[in-house]
């Protein structure tokens, strides 16, 4: 099965709407891209839409929320961070501000609309953020647990989120947690982490060389007891993501193990460029490797 | 409260005055300039009955809200919260020291009496409009009132929130400009013309006013028009001197943010004696 992670986000924030009435739904205008038409049809007086006008939203998200509200804020992943940055730092995070922000078409996801749409460097922004929880589910599925667990939690919330359609690899009965990484196959010759829709990718080539897969869905906090324990048994590292392989999980990896457990590893990614329009999804995947039979290639190097 | 004479007003706003020179003085830094144009607007707001707000308890739940959105004059705001009784008078001289609730710009995980951070400029009004969304779904009477400056206009973020709180009608929501003239590279007017301020504000669908920034009368009277609701936000634009009371301070460009020498602090605290 597949659904894209945008369908369920629509579904998680209309169940959450029905369910807690603190729960609110902003958008700069794009409503309809990201599932919002449901959420605002059934609770008018709880949806927004505050124009073209992003970083106002995250300010008066943070308002609301100081006043008890939970506030999901949602764009593109690329204008989240990108064109709030400031506004994130000081009337969310600096506020401790209990904000939720949602940033679809992450990645290449929005293949079409080119470079100006695509979020390479989203994460790294986030992942700076002091006080900033940064979470990228892997599927549909993951998506929907995702935003509940996000609004249970108290304090800013990232929520990277892929426009594509991507199939289920995690079950409804799988346990989710914020911070909690989990390993969907057990393997011997390499770890493989690997977040967002791209765990599909490393599940298929993890079949072929032996490969244990970590879905980091929580990025920060860092699942530190879930990595070490894999990689202390593998000693072998692919770290994989739909983002610059500056400042995403990469980086993030190699700096904890490069401190407590030095090992070899390779860091895929999209490299220090920004994306290209492509009339399909999967060419821009494939023009920078990260798909499964890079993955086996890149496994045989290291 | 029983409401304060004029020159108990005034008398306030000179030990305000220079309580502000000292914290400066003392902590090595700050902006004196601007703290000292929003003293009177800041003593009229709390000692003038426009305000509902109980400093023994200050986040108490049915209470307006302020917003310090230009955070760089909160010497003033500090020293103004301390004179209600806030927190003990003794802790502004540790403004900006490591530890202290007194940040050199309000800082929410620091010190829980203020409302929000602030600091960073054209997000106060936007954080405001949050909070004034807020008390609307919640159904409470209370107001937000926003404390901006004239440079905070040059913002493009702050004028989405002018926009949006105009085509919302926010009825509970007010601001105030410290028009002081001068920004930290020099004359407003010269940096980079805001003006006609009172017409951008009313096409956007506010209630504006103006008012002279220095005269408690004046002052209150225009305030006073922010309990009461008129289907728009409401903005008094308040003509004021930077550095005022001051002598040597005023409409100078140096005092925007400094360090004050001792020769500079004894001359201030002789005027303000």
């Amino acid at each position: 099965m597949e659904k894209s992670m945008r369908d369920a986000f629509g579904e998680a924030i209309l169940q959450l709407g029905k369910t807690n009435p603190k729960v609110l739904a902003l958008t700069a205008d794009v409503e309809p891209s990201v599932r919002l038409t449901d959420f605002a049809r059934e609770f008018p007086e709880r949806f927004f839409n505050v124009g073209v006008a992003e970083a106002n939203m995250i300010g008066i998200a943070a308002g609301l929320a100081l006043e008890g509200f939970i506030p999901f804020c949602t764009s593109f992943a690329v204008f989240v961070p990108g064109r709030c940055f400031d506004h994130l730092r000081v009337s969310v995070c600096q506020n401790k501000a209990n904000v939720k922000l949602v940033g679809s078409h992450c990645g290449f996801s929005n293949a079409g609309d080119g470079a100006s749409a695509q979020s390479v460097e989203d994460m790294a922004l986030m992942l700076s953020l002091p006080e900033m929880t940064v979470v990228c589910p892997a599927d549909g599925v993951e998506t929907r647990k995702a935003v509940l667990a996000a609004a249970k939690k108290e304090g800013p919330v990232y929520l990277r989120l892929s426009r594509a359609e991507t199939p289920f690899i995690t079950k409804e009965g799988d346990n989710f947690e914020i911070g909690r990484a989990s390993i969907l196959r057990k393997g011997k010759k390499v770890t493989i982490i690997a977040c967002g829709s791209l765990v599909a990718e490393a599940l298929v080539a993890a079949e072929k060389i032996n490969a244990e897969v970590i879905n980091l869905s929580t990025i920060k906090p860092l699942d530190e007891e879930t990595i070490l324990s894999s990689v202390k048994k593998t000693g072998r590292v692919i770290t994989l993501e739909e983002h610059s392989v500056i400042g995403g999980i990469g980086s993030t990896i190699a700096g904890f193990l490069g401190e407590k457990f030095p090992l070899p590893i390779k860091i895929m990614g999209i490299p220090d460029v920004f994306g290209e329009s492509a009339r399909n999804y999967q060419e821009l995947l494939d023009k920078y490797g990260l798909n499964a039979e890079n993955i086996i290639k890149e496994f045989e190097k290291i | 409260m029983v409401p304060l004479t004029v020159s108990e007003l005034e008398e306030t706003a000179r030990k305000i005055r220079s309580k502000i020179i000292e914290m400066i003085y003392h902590a090595g830094s700050g902006h004196p300039g601007g703290s000292l144009s929003s003293t009177d607007i800041l003593i009229s707001l709390y000692f003038g009955n426009i305000l509902k707000f109980d400093p023994r308890n200050p986040k108490a739940g049915k209470r307006d809200r302020f917003i310090l959105s230009c955070g760089h004059v909160c010497p003033a705001y500090y020293a103004v919260l301390a004179q209600l009784g806030v927190f003990n008078e003794d802790l502004l001289l540790s403004l900006r020291d490591l530890g202290s609730p007194l940040q050199g710009h309000p800082s929410l995980p620091h010190a829980d009496f203020v409302e929000a951070s602030s600091g960073s400029l054209g997000q106060g009004l936007s954080v405001g409009v949050g909070k004034a969304l807020a008390m609307r779904i919640k159904q409470e009477k209370e107001k937000v009132v926003v404390l901006s400056s004239d440079g905070e206009q040059d913002e493009g973020s702050h004028w989405e929130a002018v926009m949006f709180a105009g085509h919302h009608k926010m009825e509970n929501l007010n601001l105030v400009i410290d028009e002081n003239g001068m920004q930290l590279g020099g004359e407003t007017m010269k940096v980079l013309n805001t003006e006609p301020l009172v017409e951008k504000y009313r096409s956007f669908g506010w209630e504006v006013y103006q008012t002279q920034g220095h005269d408690f009368s004046r002052l209150i009277a225009t305030f006073s028009n922010f309990n009461e609701r008129k289907n728009k936000p409401k903005v008094a634009i308040c003509k004021t001197i930077r550095g005022k009371g001051v002598s040597f301070m005023e409409s100078k460009e140096r005092y925007h943010a400094c360090t004050l020498s001792e020769e500079e602090y004894r001359k201030a605290m002789e005027e303000l004696s």
